[in-house]
Protein backbone atom coordinates (compact mmCIF):
# COMPACT_ATOMS: atom_id res chain seq x y z
CA UNK A 1 0.00 0.00 0.00
CA UNK A 2 2.74 2.40 1.07
CA UNK A 3 4.76 1.33 -1.93
CA UNK A 4 1.94 2.38 -4.23
CA UNK A 5 1.58 5.77 -2.54
CA UNK A 6 5.33 6.36 -2.86
CA UNK A 7 5.36 5.30 -6.49
CA UNK A 8 2.39 7.52 -7.25
CA UNK A 9 4.01 10.57 -5.60
CA UNK A 10 7.34 10.01 -7.37
CA UNK A 11 5.75 9.49 -10.77
CA UNK A 12 3.40 12.46 -10.29
CA UNK A 13 6.34 14.67 -9.29
CA UNK A 14 8.53 13.52 -12.16
CA UNK A 15 5.75 14.11 -14.69
CA UNK A 16 5.13 17.64 -13.43
CA UNK A 17 8.85 18.44 -13.36
CA UNK A 18 8.97 17.23 -16.95
CA UNK A 19 5.95 19.31 -18.00
CA UNK A 20 7.43 22.42 -16.38
CA UNK A 21 10.59 22.11 -18.44
CA UNK A 22 8.57 21.19 -21.52
CA UNK A 23 6.85 24.55 -21.15
CA UNK A 24 10.28 26.17 -21.21
CA UNK A 25 10.89 24.66 -24.65
CA UNK A 26 7.45 24.81 -26.23
CA UNK A 27 5.99 28.18 -25.36
CA UNK A 28 6.60 31.15 -27.59
CA UNK A 29 7.49 34.17 -25.49
CA UNK A 30 9.30 34.81 -22.24
CA UNK A 31 6.28 35.77 -20.14
CA UNK A 32 4.36 32.59 -20.95
CA UNK A 33 7.51 30.51 -20.47
CA UNK A 34 7.75 31.90 -16.98
CA UNK A 35 4.52 30.09 -16.03
CA UNK A 36 5.81 26.56 -16.56
CA UNK A 37 8.82 26.37 -14.25
CA UNK A 38 7.34 28.48 -11.47
CA UNK A 39 4.22 26.39 -11.05
CA UNK A 40 4.63 22.91 -12.43
CA UNK A 41 8.20 22.42 -11.30
CA UNK A 42 7.48 23.60 -7.77
CA UNK A 43 4.65 21.12 -7.28
CA UNK A 44 6.62 18.37 -9.03
CA UNK A 45 9.69 18.73 -6.84
CA UNK A 46 7.44 19.23 -3.81
CA UNK A 47 5.75 15.87 -4.27
CA UNK A 48 9.09 14.11 -4.92
CA UNK A 49 10.39 15.63 -1.66
CA UNK A 50 7.29 14.49 0.24
CA UNK A 51 7.77 11.00 -1.19
CA UNK A 52 11.36 11.11 0.08
CA UNK A 53 10.15 12.18 3.56
CA UNK A 54 7.69 9.26 3.68
CA UNK A 55 10.35 6.87 2.37
CA UNK A 56 12.94 7.72 5.01
CA UNK A 57 10.33 7.90 7.80
CA UNK A 58 9.27 4.33 7.15
CA UNK A 59 12.68 2.85 6.43
CA UNK A 60 15.18 4.75 8.52
CA UNK A 61 15.57 5.13 12.23
CA UNK A 62 12.57 7.24 13.09
CA UNK A 63 10.66 10.06 11.48
CA UNK A 64 12.44 12.13 8.85
CA UNK A 65 10.80 15.43 8.07
CA UNK A 66 13.63 17.65 6.94
CA UNK A 67 12.55 17.38 3.28
CA UNK A 68 9.58 19.51 4.27
CA UNK A 69 12.07 22.35 4.76
CA UNK A 70 13.15 22.30 1.10
CA UNK A 71 9.52 22.07 -0.03
CA UNK A 72 8.57 25.11 2.03
CA UNK A 73 11.65 26.98 0.90
CA UNK A 74 10.87 26.33 -2.76
CA UNK A 75 7.24 27.28 -2.25
CA UNK A 76 8.31 30.62 -0.77
CA UNK A 77 11.14 31.43 -3.18
CA UNK A 78 9.67 30.33 -6.53
CA UNK A 79 7.17 33.21 -6.78
CA UNK A 80 9.79 35.71 -5.63
CA UNK A 81 12.25 34.75 -8.35
CA UNK A 82 9.41 34.66 -10.91
CA UNK A 83 8.37 38.16 -9.92
CA UNK A 84 11.96 39.42 -10.20
CA UNK A 85 12.41 37.76 -13.59
CA UNK A 86 9.19 39.30 -14.89
CA UNK A 87 10.32 42.67 -13.59
CA UNK A 88 13.70 42.30 -15.30
CA UNK A 89 11.98 41.28 -18.56
CA UNK A 90 9.68 44.31 -18.42
CA UNK A 91 12.69 46.48 -17.71
CA UNK A 92 14.47 45.12 -20.80
CA UNK A 93 11.22 45.40 -22.83
CA UNK A 94 11.31 41.89 -24.20
CA UNK A 95 8.91 40.92 -26.96
CA UNK A 96 5.61 39.60 -25.74
CA UNK A 97 2.59 37.89 -27.24
CA UNK A 98 0.43 39.99 -24.98
CA UNK A 99 0.23 43.72 -25.27
CA UNK A 100 2.75 45.16 -22.84
CA UNK A 101 1.45 48.16 -20.95
CA UNK A 102 3.64 51.17 -21.62
CA UNK A 103 5.99 52.44 -18.96
CA UNK A 104 3.44 55.15 -18.24
CA UNK A 105 0.63 52.71 -17.56
CA UNK A 106 2.90 50.69 -15.30
CA UNK A 107 3.55 53.78 -13.22
CA UNK A 108 0.03 55.14 -13.54
CA UNK A 109 -0.61 55.41 -9.84
CA UNK A 110 2.01 58.12 -9.63
CA UNK A 111 0.58 60.13 -12.46
CA UNK A 112 -2.94 60.29 -11.15
CA UNK A 113 -1.57 62.66 -8.55
CA UNK A 114 -0.77 65.21 -11.22
CA UNK A 115 -3.53 64.89 -13.78
CA UNK A 116 -2.40 67.76 -15.97
CA UNK A 117 0.81 66.02 -16.88
CA UNK A 118 -1.11 62.91 -17.92
CA UNK A 119 -3.16 64.87 -20.41
CA UNK A 120 0.01 66.15 -22.03
CA UNK A 121 1.73 62.84 -22.04
CA UNK A 122 -1.08 60.77 -23.54
CA UNK A 123 -0.76 62.67 -26.81
CA UNK A 124 2.77 61.40 -27.29
CA UNK A 125 2.09 57.91 -26.03
CA UNK A 126 4.45 55.35 -27.52
CA UNK A 127 2.92 52.23 -29.02
CA UNK A 128 4.06 49.15 -27.12
CA UNK A 129 6.17 46.50 -28.79
CA UNK A 130 3.97 43.65 -29.89
CA UNK A 131 4.41 40.67 -32.11
CA UNK A 132 1.48 38.67 -33.36
CA UNK A 133 3.43 35.44 -33.25
CA UNK A 134 6.75 34.16 -32.01
CA UNK A 135 8.55 35.03 -35.26
CA UNK A 136 10.38 38.04 -33.83
CA UNK A 137 11.54 35.91 -30.99
CA UNK A 138 13.00 33.37 -33.36
CA UNK A 139 14.59 35.98 -35.58
CA UNK A 140 16.31 37.38 -32.55
CA UNK A 141 17.64 33.94 -31.74
CA UNK A 142 18.99 33.42 -35.24
CA UNK A 143 20.80 36.75 -35.19
CA UNK A 144 22.61 35.64 -32.08
CA UNK B 1 6.73 -1.23 -7.64
CA UNK B 2 9.32 1.35 -6.63
CA UNK B 3 11.92 -0.46 -8.74
CA UNK B 4 9.82 0.12 -11.85
CA UNK B 5 8.85 3.70 -11.09
CA UNK B 6 12.27 5.07 -10.11
CA UNK B 7 13.99 4.56 -13.50
CA UNK B 8 11.00 6.16 -15.24
CA UNK B 9 11.20 9.14 -12.89
CA UNK B 10 14.96 9.40 -13.43
CA UNK B 11 14.39 9.40 -17.19
CA UNK B 12 11.68 12.09 -17.05
CA UNK B 13 13.73 14.39 -14.82
CA UNK B 14 16.86 13.84 -16.94
CA UNK B 15 14.93 14.87 -20.06
CA UNK B 16 13.68 17.91 -18.11
CA UNK B 17 17.30 18.81 -17.30
CA UNK B 18 18.20 18.45 -20.97
CA UNK B 19 15.32 20.71 -22.03
CA UNK B 20 16.26 23.43 -19.53
CA UNK B 21 19.83 23.16 -20.77
CA UNK B 22 18.62 23.62 -24.34
CA UNK B 23 16.82 26.80 -23.34
CA UNK B 24 19.94 27.94 -21.48
CA UNK B 25 22.04 27.58 -24.62
CA UNK B 26 19.49 29.00 -27.03
CA UNK B 27 18.36 32.04 -25.10
CA UNK B 28 17.33 34.23 -26.89
CA UNK B 29 17.38 36.83 -24.11
CA UNK B 30 19.16 37.14 -20.78
CA UNK B 31 16.03 36.58 -18.61
CA UNK B 32 15.37 33.39 -20.60
CA UNK B 33 18.78 32.09 -19.66
CA UNK B 34 18.30 33.01 -16.00
CA UNK B 35 14.94 31.24 -16.01
CA UNK B 36 16.60 28.19 -17.55
CA UNK B 37 19.28 28.23 -14.84
CA UNK B 38 16.60 28.49 -12.14
CA UNK B 39 14.73 25.53 -13.64
CA UNK B 40 17.98 23.61 -13.90
CA UNK B 41 18.51 24.18 -10.17
CA UNK B 42 15.08 22.85 -9.27
CA UNK B 43 15.48 19.87 -11.61
CA UNK B 44 18.81 19.07 -10.01
CA UNK B 45 17.16 19.05 -6.58
CA UNK B 46 14.60 16.56 -7.90
CA UNK B 47 17.38 14.41 -9.37
CA UNK B 48 19.36 14.45 -6.11
CA UNK B 49 16.33 13.52 -4.01
CA UNK B 50 15.51 10.67 -6.40
CA UNK B 51 19.11 9.46 -6.11
CA UNK B 52 18.78 9.64 -2.33
CA UNK B 53 15.69 7.40 -2.48
CA UNK B 54 17.40 5.05 -4.94
CA UNK B 55 20.49 4.61 -2.76
CA UNK B 56 18.49 4.78 0.53
CA UNK B 57 20.91 7.42 1.75
CA UNK B 58 19.96 10.60 3.59
CA UNK B 59 23.29 12.19 2.75
CA UNK B 60 21.94 13.93 -0.33
CA UNK B 61 19.57 16.09 1.68
CA UNK B 62 22.25 18.63 2.58
CA UNK B 63 23.34 18.95 -1.04
CA UNK B 64 19.74 19.49 -2.15
CA UNK B 65 19.17 22.12 0.54
CA UNK B 66 22.35 23.97 -0.43
CA UNK B 67 21.43 23.93 -4.12
CA UNK B 68 17.98 25.30 -3.27
CA UNK B 69 19.49 28.14 -1.21
CA UNK B 70 22.27 29.06 -3.61
CA UNK B 71 19.97 28.73 -6.63
CA UNK B 72 17.52 31.25 -5.23
CA UNK B 73 20.25 33.68 -4.25
CA UNK B 74 21.94 33.47 -7.65
CA UNK B 75 18.62 34.02 -9.47
CA UNK B 76 17.96 37.11 -7.37
CA UNK B 77 21.49 38.39 -7.96
CA UNK B 78 21.23 37.90 -11.74
CA UNK B 79 17.86 39.69 -11.84
CA UNK B 80 19.23 42.56 -9.77
CA UNK B 81 22.11 42.80 -12.20
CA UNK B 82 19.71 43.06 -15.15
CA UNK B 83 17.54 45.60 -13.37
CA UNK B 84 20.26 47.85 -12.03
CA UNK B 85 23.49 46.89 -13.79
CA UNK B 86 24.95 46.39 -10.35
CA UNK B 87 24.51 43.84 -7.58
CA UNK B 88 25.93 45.44 -4.48
CA UNK B 89 24.91 49.06 -4.22
CA UNK C 1 9.20 41.40 28.14
CA UNK C 2 9.27 43.26 24.81
CA UNK C 3 13.01 43.63 25.14
CA UNK C 4 13.79 40.09 26.15
CA UNK C 5 11.48 38.47 23.62
CA UNK C 6 11.12 40.92 20.73
CA UNK C 7 9.46 38.56 18.28
CA UNK C 8 7.28 35.99 20.08
CA UNK C 9 6.18 34.29 16.84
CA UNK C 10 9.67 33.93 15.37
CA UNK C 11 11.12 32.04 18.33
CA UNK C 12 8.99 28.86 17.98
CA UNK C 13 9.31 28.98 14.17
CA UNK C 14 13.11 29.11 14.35
CA UNK C 15 13.15 26.33 16.93
CA UNK C 16 11.03 24.11 14.70
CA UNK C 17 13.25 24.91 11.69
CA UNK C 18 16.34 24.00 13.72
CA UNK C 19 14.78 20.68 14.79
CA UNK C 20 13.75 19.90 11.21
CA UNK C 21 17.24 20.76 9.97
CA UNK C 22 18.82 18.36 12.44
CA UNK C 23 16.03 15.85 11.97
CA UNK C 24 15.91 14.98 15.66
CA UNK C 25 13.91 15.82 18.77
CA UNK C 26 16.66 15.00 21.26
CA UNK C 27 16.43 17.19 24.41
CA UNK C 28 19.82 18.75 23.63
CA UNK C 29 18.68 19.85 20.19
CA UNK C 30 15.47 21.32 21.63
CA UNK C 31 17.48 23.40 24.13
CA UNK C 32 19.89 24.55 21.41
CA UNK C 33 16.94 25.35 19.13
CA UNK C 34 15.28 27.42 21.85
CA UNK C 35 18.52 29.31 22.50
CA UNK C 36 18.92 30.06 18.78
CA UNK C 37 15.24 30.97 18.47
CA UNK C 38 15.69 33.43 21.31
CA UNK C 39 19.06 34.86 20.25
CA UNK C 40 18.47 35.35 16.52
CA UNK C 41 15.40 37.63 16.86
CA UNK C 42 17.20 39.55 19.60
CA UNK C 43 20.23 40.17 17.39
CA UNK C 44 18.32 40.80 14.16
CA UNK C 45 15.41 42.87 15.47
CA UNK C 46 16.83 46.07 14.01
CA UNK C 47 16.74 44.65 10.48
CA UNK C 48 13.04 43.86 10.56
CA UNK C 49 11.09 46.47 8.61
CA UNK C 50 7.98 46.68 10.77
CA UNK C 51 5.92 44.75 13.25
CA UNK C 52 3.51 42.17 11.91
CA UNK C 53 0.15 41.69 13.55
CA UNK C 54 -2.13 38.81 12.68
CA UNK C 55 -5.63 39.92 13.61
CA UNK C 56 -7.41 36.73 12.64
CA UNK C 57 -5.29 33.57 12.90
CA UNK C 58 -8.23 31.34 11.92
CA UNK C 59 -8.77 33.24 8.68
CA UNK C 60 -5.03 32.86 8.03
CA UNK C 61 -5.40 29.08 8.31
CA UNK C 62 -8.33 29.20 5.89
CA UNK C 63 -6.30 31.34 3.50
CA UNK C 64 -3.39 28.87 3.56
CA UNK C 65 -5.74 25.97 2.79
CA UNK C 66 -7.42 27.90 -0.06
CA UNK C 67 -4.01 28.75 -1.56
CA UNK C 68 -2.70 25.17 -1.22
CA UNK C 69 -5.76 23.78 -3.02
CA UNK C 70 -5.40 26.44 -5.71
CA UNK C 71 -1.73 25.55 -6.22
CA UNK C 72 -2.67 21.97 -7.09
CA UNK C 73 -5.51 23.13 -9.36
CA UNK C 74 -3.16 25.67 -10.96
CA UNK C 75 -0.68 22.97 -11.84
CA UNK C 76 -3.23 20.92 -13.71
CA UNK C 77 -4.45 23.99 -15.59
CA UNK C 78 -0.92 25.08 -16.55
CA UNK C 79 0.06 21.51 -17.48
CA UNK C 80 -2.92 21.31 -19.83
CA UNK C 81 -2.03 24.67 -21.40
CA UNK C 82 1.58 23.58 -21.95
CA UNK C 83 0.58 20.25 -23.48
CA UNK C 84 -2.06 21.92 -25.66
CA UNK C 85 -1.36 23.90 -28.80
CA UNK C 86 0.86 26.85 -27.79
CA UNK C 87 -0.42 28.94 -30.70
CA UNK C 88 -3.88 29.03 -29.23
CA UNK C 89 -2.78 30.67 -25.97
CA UNK C 90 -4.06 34.17 -25.38
CA UNK C 91 -1.71 35.75 -22.84
CA UNK C 92 -2.67 39.12 -21.46
CA UNK C 93 -1.52 41.74 -19.00
CA UNK C 94 -3.95 43.05 -16.41
CA UNK C 95 -3.69 45.77 -13.83
CA UNK C 96 -4.89 45.04 -10.31
CA UNK C 97 -5.65 48.07 -8.15
CA UNK C 98 -4.56 47.27 -4.61
CA UNK C 99 -6.60 47.89 -1.47
CA UNK C 100 -3.91 46.49 0.79
CA UNK C 101 -1.37 48.78 2.37
CA UNK C 102 0.92 46.67 4.54
CA UNK C 103 4.10 45.35 2.90
CA UNK C 104 3.67 41.79 4.09
CA UNK C 105 0.08 41.58 2.84
CA UNK C 106 1.07 42.89 -0.59
CA UNK C 107 3.96 40.45 -0.93
CA UNK C 108 1.76 37.56 0.22
CA UNK C 109 -0.85 38.56 -2.35
CA UNK C 110 1.79 38.74 -5.10
CA UNK C 111 3.13 35.32 -4.12
CA UNK C 112 -0.34 33.77 -4.06
CA UNK C 113 -1.12 35.25 -7.47
CA UNK C 114 2.04 33.71 -8.89
CA UNK C 115 1.33 30.29 -7.43
CA UNK C 116 -2.35 30.11 -8.45
CA UNK C 117 -4.04 29.31 -11.77
CA UNK C 118 -2.47 30.83 -14.85
CA UNK C 119 -1.44 34.16 -13.37
CA UNK C 120 1.86 35.77 -12.50
CA UNK C 121 2.56 38.99 -10.67
CA UNK C 122 4.98 41.01 -12.76
CA UNK C 123 5.44 44.42 -11.29
CA UNK C 124 4.38 46.61 -8.41
CA UNK C 125 3.94 50.27 -9.30
CA UNK C 126 6.32 52.52 -7.42
CA UNK C 127 3.55 53.99 -5.25
CA UNK C 128 2.24 50.52 -4.30
CA UNK C 129 -1.22 51.08 -5.70
CA UNK C 130 -1.19 48.76 -8.70
CA UNK C 131 0.05 45.27 -9.36
CA UNK C 132 0.71 44.28 -12.95
CA UNK C 133 -0.42 40.71 -13.62
CA UNK C 134 0.41 38.45 -16.54
CA UNK C 135 -2.19 35.82 -17.35
CA UNK C 136 -1.30 32.75 -19.38
CA UNK C 137 -4.65 32.42 -21.08
CA UNK C 138 -7.24 35.06 -20.34
CA UNK C 139 -9.78 36.68 -22.60
CA UNK C 140 -11.45 38.71 -19.87
CA UNK C 141 -8.90 40.51 -17.66
CA UNK C 142 -11.62 42.36 -15.72
CA UNK C 143 -13.25 39.13 -14.54
CA UNK C 144 -9.82 37.86 -13.51
CA UNK C 145 -9.21 40.92 -11.37
CA UNK C 146 -12.60 40.59 -9.67
CA UNK C 147 -11.84 36.92 -8.91
CA UNK C 148 -8.44 37.73 -7.40
CA UNK C 149 -9.88 40.54 -5.31
CA UNK C 150 -12.67 38.39 -3.91
CA UNK C 151 -10.70 35.20 -3.43
CA UNK C 152 -7.41 36.44 -1.97
CA UNK C 153 -7.28 40.15 -1.31
CA UNK C 154 -10.42 40.28 0.84
CA UNK C 155 -9.11 37.52 3.11
CA UNK C 156 -5.65 39.11 3.38
CA UNK C 157 -7.20 42.44 4.28
CA UNK C 158 -9.16 40.77 7.06
CA UNK C 159 -6.06 39.01 8.36
CA UNK C 160 -3.43 41.73 8.36
CA UNK C 161 -5.28 45.02 8.47
CA UNK C 162 -7.62 46.43 11.04
CA UNK C 163 -10.94 47.27 9.47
Amino acid sequence: MLDYLLSFLILFGAIFTFIGSLGLVRLKDFYTRLHGPTKATTLGVGSILIASAIFFSTRGTGISLHEILITLFLLITAPVSAHLLAKAALHLELNSLAKIPTKKVQQEGLEQANQTEVAQQTTEKIEPLTSSDGSQDQELAQKQ
Amino acid sequence: MLDIVLPIAFGLVAVAVAMSFWRLLRGPSAPDRILALDTLNINTIALLVLLGIHLSSALFFEAALLIALMGFISTVAFCKYLLRGDIIE
Amino acid sequence: MRRLLPHPLLTPILTVVWLLLNNSIAPGQIVLGLILGWAIPLLSIRFWPDKVYVYKPLTLMRYIIVVLIDIVVANFIVARRILGNPDRLKPAFAKLPLDLTSDLAISLLANSITLTPGTLSARLSSDRKYLLIHALNETDPDALIVTIKQRYERLLKEIFEKC
